[in-house]
């Protein structure tokens, strides 16, 4: 690290040490609540230096990620006092909002020096305005997540197949920079025999019953050209969800999950993509960022055996899903100035550092432009540039009904093989319009 | 070959019979225990492919189930050698236990709940059946079909209500809540099999009881009650089944404070995809009670199934 | 008779307590033991019940509670029953209920008959086979996705062990053919020791004595079993035959764990849906009206059954 850097770092720490020594009244019990992933593992960790600091005692509820919203919103929407700290996901910040759930921080931040500035701009967006694209802070941007790919490294350089491959494809065997790439390469491994086993090409996202599917296929869409709305009105989907380019998006995800997946793997998401890439059934997988500091530990395919690339491009356009959570706090909490020491404390830069060498993805500039972060681990440069395109899902008050149509009519197409995919996103469309009506929207 | 009577059924029959009976055990039974013994698996083990049917059992299953761990470094992991065997477990895979699961929690919640609305359920049914039994209640009959209709509703459509209720009352995720939903659910079944078991009780041993000076609520607690244990028996079995399984209530009405096992369960993660050796396991403990209870009460399950029609 | 516990208990009930409880007219005291039952159903089944007719009236939606709530009168009704997802999701309930009562009734039938047999180890073997019902049913539904994994699950294996295919080859939960099966499976799996110990009872309440009777007027085993125990097993059948329709109408946490409703909407029965509107988009007004729908169909279906079902039980 970069002496200034360091300077900066250790100035900042000492003061925001002393200023929490004063501050810290009588200390109160403060729950956070996240998914139970690895990085809230790492979160747990990380946090017993606020508890030495400030004397406050921190519990955690983590719910897995396919019962997380759920049960959160659920939570929230019965004005439960469970959580008095919530890293919520991006997509509830327009309801939290607008229904009051959570606490606008705008003049905290302001009172404590944290500047939006300081952090990636993809990420203040994303996880902590509301309405979007206007200094209205909801949340401060906690875990930067994308959807990006892992590659069995070993196997691509393996002779034998870098050799069939270039016979084949008139290229070498390596990361694909585009769609059409992934595709051959998947093709390529799929039914192999290595190792005794059969392998298959990719594990992808296709659950049914969260968001899935849809955190999968909007890699494709997007870059095939798919948009929400047109730009100058969100709210006119004609055309845009449903164009030619976003059927073609649609189509190549379909051809991608029928030839090139495993068996069975009509219900995934992160899980069991997991499994499916650590058993060794698989050659990529399709993932958010956040497995990457896991695979490169795990004793089968970690360390030299596995790379990263971010989502490859397509014809027209060159993003990938968001993911990550703003960390808030909720208004009905009974602890609310301590749930602000906790925003306040998790906003320090060296804490920010130390969060990343823990393992979770901090969304702080400071961190991630710092010259020696790019190789401070392997998948580091990857989350760079995977951050550095990415797109999100609606993040309206209505979002759930948005989320449960396109999940409905994406699987229905896409696994169930039922219609065309012109028919599934004009049948979208047709949803999300009567969805926008409802709300007064349209 | 002549049978002992002409009734009887013949050896052959009989051989029969235990044949099929036996193989449709065998293959009814074989799920679960593979439940049970993934439950011993090692995570490898447990998603090999193909199925592993020889395996080397390991309490890894039930130490995840029971622990929250965290990934360390390696020298993290070398400064604090592990101590207990469950810490070994662990450590062999780069973890250090980080703390305990919430699944002891969730047990206890399930039998505090499971327990205590059987309990009231039964108690509060065994007084309303006793009542409508000897006494002539107005529109008996339909009031009877009314307490049943009270179960066709689907649990989810009986959420929304008493989701908004608990809102306001403040009864949203705790056990008093529960306990006071799953007795109201299990009420109209109780009173229903209860009734029938009431309902066979000779009234005679009551009025006998009367005429000797008893007033009407001894003789119901001297006579009625010791006569309708074996159905009350069964009615408890029933009532738990119900409140110790139910999911969707719980899922939806529940969060830290109350929730029982059934939303939990299938909801163990382990590091980073879903730890089928915990779930297995959490699967297995959790059935163990009322498969216990149930064993220990099995002769009373048959009567109570036919709502006390069949004569003793 | 021995003492037991409750009359331990009376015994120990003190005086204060137990005398005005003695000398209660027989009319107080039906009305103490009916009151907290009644008042319970009505609080929890009752209230709710006309609290969610209210509501299926309006647009209120429960994450929005201050926001203006309308009232719609008919119109949640009106998009419901023109709805043609929603009539998919009756026909996959029907689906479901008809297969699986069909499978329930006829194993579970011919399982009570052999066990009633009576031959050596039968306790053993029912009390094995009864496991299987114990069981949560959401847990089921979630183990039994690791079980229907083509590659590292048993079923597939099983199959393929007695086939000779290949067990990548299909998927039970994945394919839209099969994934109403892989319910149906499950279902039968864990409710067929249900109907099979009411049809048990039911055919150990048969006097041997009209089998005697019947023998000696050397009646064929088949006139027997068509005669004499079809008729007296009927009402315990269709009383099995009730319960399992009922519960199965309902059926949420086996599916919702198994399939979550896919492949597509395949599988999705109208409880999915309904929790999906009421707790997913929160539409809580719209949620209320189908429910009350589906309540009114199986309180209709049921009726009628259960008339006759008391028919046959007076023959």
């Amino acid at each position: 690290m970069k002496s200034r850097t360091r300077n900066y770092l250790a100035a900042s720490a000492a003061t925001a040490a002393t200023v929490l020594a004063a501050s810290a009244a009588q200390s109160a019990n403060l729950t956070l609540c996240w998914a139970a992933w690895d990085p809230a593992n790492a979160l747990v960790e990380l946090s017993k230096d606020f508890e030495a600091q400030s004397g406050h005692k921190m519990s955690f509820e983590f719910v897995p990620w396919p019962n997380f919203a759920d049960r959160m919103l659920n939570e929230l929407n019965s004005a439960g006092q469970l959580c008095d700290l919530m890293i919520g996901d991006s997509q509830w910040i327009g309801g939290a909002a607008e229904s009051g759930h959570y606490v606008k921080l705008n003049d905290f931040f302001a009172a404590q020096g944290i500047d939006m500035a300081d952090f990636i701009p993809a990420t203040v967006t994303g996880y902590a305005e509301w309405p979007k694209g206007t200094p209205n802070y909801w949340a401060l941007p906690a875990f930067g997540d994308v959807v990006g790919w892992t590659y069995r490294k070993d196997w691509f350089s393996r002779p034998e197949l870098q050799a069939e491959f270039q016979a084949k494809h008139g290229r070498p065997l390596d990361a694909p920079k585009t769609l059409e790439e992934l595709k051959q390469v998947a093709e390529f491994f799929q039914g192999r025999e290595i190792d005794g086993k059969t392998v298959y090409g990719a594990s992808i996202y296709t659950e049914r019953g969260s968001e899935g599917i849809t955190m999968g296929v909007t890699n494709a869409l997007y870059n095939y050209g798919f948009q929400y709305g047109n730009p100058a009105n969100p709210y006119e989907l004609e055309g845009f969800v449903n164009s030619a380019d976003a059927v073609a998006g649609l189509e190549f995800y379909k051809s991608l999950y029928d030839c090139c997946t495993p068996p069975g793997s009509s219900d995934w998401y992160m899980s069991e993509n997991i499994d499916a890439y650590k058993s060794g059934q698989v050659a990529m997988q399709m993932n958010f960022a956040f497995i990457w500091p896991g695979v490169h530990a795990d004793p089968n395919v970690g360390g030299d055996r596995s790379g990263y690339f971010p989502n490859p491009a397509g014809p027209n356009g060159h993003f990938a899903q968001l993911g990550g959570q703003g960390i808030s706090v909720v208004s009905y909490s009974d602890n609310q100035d301590a749930a602000l020491e906790y925003i306040k404390w998790f906003a320090q830069p060296a804490v920010q550092q130390r969060w990343w060498e823990m393992g979770g993805y901090s969304a702080l500039r400071a961190v991630v432009e710092d010259p020696s972060f790019a190789t401070s681990q392997p998948y580091a440069q990857t989350f760079l540039d995977s951050m550095a395109i990415v797109k999100d899902f609606w993040a309206e008050p209505a979002y759930a009904s948005l989320l449960l149509a396109m999940q409905d009519r994406v699987h229905n197409y896409v696994v169930a093989g039922n219609g065309t995919a012109k028919e599934a996103l004009d049948g979208l469309v047709q949803d999300w319009i009567e969805v926008f009506k409802d709300e007064g929207k349209l | 070959m002549s049978a002992t009577s002409p009734t009887e059924p013949s050896a052959r029959l009989k051989l029969v019979s235990g044949l099929l009976v036996g193989l449709y055990a065998i293959i009814t039974i074989l799920p679960l225990l593979w439940i049970i013994a993934t439950g011993f698996k090692s995570s490898a083990d447990a998603i090999a492919y193909p199925p592993k049917l020889v395996f080397e059992p390991t309490l890894e299953g039930y130490v995840n189930l029971f622990t929250t761990q965290t990934r360390q470094t390696p020298e993290m992991l070398a400064a604090n050698p592990p101590t207990t065997w469950y810490e070994r477990i662990v450590s062999e895979k780069g973890m250090v236990i980080a703390g305990p699961s919430r699944f002891g929690e969730r047990f206890l919640n399930s039998v505090i709940i499971g327990f205590g609305s059987t309990f009231l359920s039964v108690f509060l049914g065994t007084l309303a059946a006793y009542a409508f039994s000897r006494y002539r209640v107005p529109l008996k009959d339909d009031l009877l079909f009314f307490i049943l209709s009270t179960r066709m509703m689907p649990p989810i459509a009986v959420a929304i209500p008493i989701f908004l209720m608990f809102r306001t009352l403040g009864l949203s995720d705790t056990h008093a809540g529960m306990i006071l939903l799953y007795t109201a659910v299990n009420l109209s079944l109780a009173v229903w099999l209860l009734k029938g078991f009431i309902d066979e009780i000779p009234r005679e041993y009551e009025e006998a009881a009367l005429i000797d000076g008893y007033s009407r609520f001894q003789a119901f607690v001297k006579v009625v009650l010791p006569q309708a244990a074996t159905g009350i028996a069964s009615t408890a079995i029933f009532c738990l089944i119900f409140a110790w399984n139910e999911y969707a209530f719980a899922v939806l009405l529940t969060s830290g404070t109350a929730q029982t096992a059934p939303p939990f369960i299938p909801t163990i993660i382990g590091v980073g995809g879903r730890d089928w050796p915990a779930v297995a396991a959490g699967a297995t403990l959790f059935l163990v009670p009322v498969m216990v209870f149930t064993i220990l009460l099995r002769k009373h399950l048959l009567r109570g199934i036919t709502f006390g029609a069949v004569r003793k | 008779m021995p003492e037991t516990v409750i009359e331990r208990a009376a015994a120990a009930t003190p005086a204060r307590i137990a005398r005005p409880l003695r000398s209660l007219s027989d009319r107080a005291l039906a009305w103490i033991f009916i009151a907290p039952t009644i008042f319970l159903l009505l609080a929890v089944n009752i209230f709710p019940l006309i609290w969610t007719i209210r509501l299926s009236f309006t647009n209120f939606r429960a994450n929005r509670p201050n926001a203006e709530v309308a009232f719609v009168g008919l119109e949640n009704y009106r998009r419901i029953l023109t709805d043609p997802d929603v009539w998919a999701t009756m026909q996959v309930t029907a689906h479901f209920l008809l297969w699986t009562l069909f499978l329930q009734v006829v194993i579970g039938f011919a399982l009570a008959w052999l066990i009633n047999q009576k031959f050596r180890g039968n306790d053993l073997w029912t009390t094995i086979i009864v496991l299987p019902m114990m069981l949560s049913p959401a847990v089921v539904g979630n183990f039994w996705t690791f079980l229907y994994q083509p590659q590292i699950g048993l079923f597939n294996s099983a199959v393929s062990f007695f086939t000779g295919g290949d067990p990548a080859g299909f998927s039970m939960i994945g394919e839209v053919a099969l994934a109403p099966w892989a319910i149906v499976i499950v279902d039968t799996w864990m409710w067929t020791p249900f109907v099979m110990l009411i049809c048990l009872a039911g055919l150990r309440s048969i006097p041997q004595s009209i089998y005697e009777a019947a023998e000696c007027d050397r009646a064929s085993k088949w006139r027997q079993f068509r005669t004499i125990t079809l008729p007296m097993v009927l009402p315990f059948l269709m009383l099995a035959v009730l319960f399992r329709g009922i519960e199965n109408f309902k059926m949420f946490d086996l599916v919702v764990q198994l399939t979550g409703g896919g492949p597509g909407s395949t599988t999705e029965p109208t409880s999915i849906t309904l929790k999906r509107e009421a707790f997913e988009k929160w539409r809580t007004g719209y949620a209320s009206a189908y429910a009350i729908i589906l309540f009114v169909a199986v309180f209709g279906i049921s009726s009628i059954y259960v008339k006759a079902l008391n028919a046959v039980k007076a023959r």
